[in-house]
């Protein structure tokens, strides 16, 4: 058959495009459920980070059992709403969604007899989603862990947001001020004070990625506020 | 066919396997690939997982391709071209993703950036179109280490002088908040050179490296 014909070209490219597409479709559906496992798993691990477990992605599932007493999710009120699961919720689903129907997943963690209270976070980078875990004392004000991590961030400039050096710089740190108002706390351009308890140093290059963490922790935790306050 | 008779390391396929390490690079003499030069040799690992990627994606397309070369029309070769390289761009990020989540996740949007890789189309059409399949595999192996080689260089100069680290490694000591609780070179006031992690140095750094080339190889001095 010619090769230039505009028949055989057709053809060419119909069965190109039909194996390709059977190949890709294949390796795609059959990859999806350790794909799945690995997405779910990597969850448990962030959430279970905070509070100082450092479990790798295969026994994260046992430790986060083991951990994680309650999930909770709340309503805007700071009520809880038991018709829906706090692990499988969608952040970014809610936050499309009229205030008063998004939900606030809060998972109740206890180690060695203390509680602790991790709020998962969404927001957007610079390039893309950014979201995390942040870990609350049982005064429910202080921080004592973070784990951030993002879709697409500039590796080495705003994509550092997920390296310890910057999530442990959270630790200590305070959501509420003396008064007992939210204040969130800031990743300050320039390096925060030493002694500023609501603040941190942002990572140099990653301003717009840092900007970005920072409303996302001020916009998500001030959600949690009626919880926090209530009990 | 005289070419199925040479032999597998005949010197002329030896040499495709060496020229592009120098003579031919793809980087700094024929001057493709520029893009993720400077995108991804922030630091040394992305640059590395890169390079390997580039490198399976590369020997694929090209022998895929070769295999083919007398069955492509031609008026849409580049059609199919793209199209095999995409199937094995995605297939790479489904098999990361599945068995080695966390290099996919270092590596992020840059495996999907790996399709508009100048190196690969221009090896496709330059080499795999008119070759065998053992010449553009070799072809393919040469041009994806004389890419690796280059991004390795740039990242190892821009993570030593940008971050003071080489892996992750603080290689030049720790830097504190005062000279005194710096470590290392930190302790004497050197400051790391925040440039060096923004795209034009990297481009400097690629001249630098293309200089240095040509001052060793005068064979690629244009009269």
């Amino acid at each position: 058959m010619d090769r230039n014909s505009n028949a055989y070209t057709f053809i060419f490219a119909i069965i190109t495009v039909v194996i390709i597409a059977a190949g890709l479709a294949f390796t795609a559906t059959s990859l999806k459920p350790l794909q799945a496992e690995n997405v779910r798993k990597e969850k448990m691990q962030n959430i279970i980070s905070t509070i100082g477990v450092d479990a790798n992605r295969d026994e994260s599932a046992e430790l986060f059992k083991k951990y994680i007493k309650k999930q909770l999710v709340l309503k805007a009120d700071g009520t809880t709403d038991d018709a829906v699961e706090a692990f499988t919720l969608d952040l970014k689903k809610e936050l499309h969604k009229p205030y008063d129907q998004q939900r606030f997943p809060v998972y109740l963690a206890e180690k060695d007899g203390k509680k602790y209270y991790i709020i998962p976070l969404f927001g957007s980078g610079l390039w893309d989603d950014i979201w995390g875990y942040i870990a609350l004392d049982s005064d429910k004000n202080t921080i004592v862990g973070a784990s951030f991590d993002h879709k697409g961030e500039t590796p080495g400039l705003g994509a550092e947001i997920n390296q310890s050096w910057f999530e442990d710089e959270f630790k200590g740190k305070k959501i509420f001020n003396d008064n007992g108002d939210f204040v969130s706390v800031k990743a300050v351009k320039g390096g925060a004070k030493p002694d500023d308890i609501h603040g941190v140093d942002a990572i140099s290059g990653g301003t717009l990625t840092c900007n970005g963490l920072t409303q996302m922790l001020e916009e998500r935790l001030k959600n949690y506020v009626p919880y926090l306050k209530k009990n | 066919m005289a070419e199925e008779k040479e032999d597998l390391f005949s010197k002329k396929n030896i040499s495709l396997l060496t020229d592009p390490l120098n003579d031919d690079n793809p980087i700094t003499v024929q001057v493709l690939g520029i893009c993720s030069a400077l995108a991804i040799t922030v630091q040394l690992k992305p640059a590395i997982v890169m390079a390997l990627a580039v490198m399976f994606v590369l020997i694929f397309s090209n022998v895929i391709v070769s295999l083919l070369r007398n069955l492509i029309p031609s008026r849409i070769r580049i059609i199919v071209q793209l199209l095999i390289v995409a199937s094995l761009v995605i297939i790479v990020d489904q098999v990361l993703k599945a068995y080695a989540y966390d290099v996919s996740k270092e590596l992020s949007v840059f495996v999907g950036l790996i399709i508009t890789n100048c190196i690969i189309m221009g090896r496709l059409e330059a080499f795999a179109l008119g070759n065998g399949p053992w010449k553009a595999f070799l072809d393919a192996v040469g041009n994806s280490a004389g890419y690796a080689i280059i991004l390795v260089i740039i990242a190892f100069f821009r993570e030593l002088l940008g971050s003071g680290k080489l892996l992750g490694y603080e290689v030049l000591g720790h830097k504190g908040r005062t000279l005194a609780e710096s470590t290392g070179v930190y302790h004497y006031g050197y400051e790391n050179n925040g440039f060096m992690l923004l795209a034009p140095m990297a481009l400097i750094t690629v001249g630098v490296i293309i200089w240095v080339q040509r001052s060793k190889n005068t064979k690629l001095i244009e009269e």
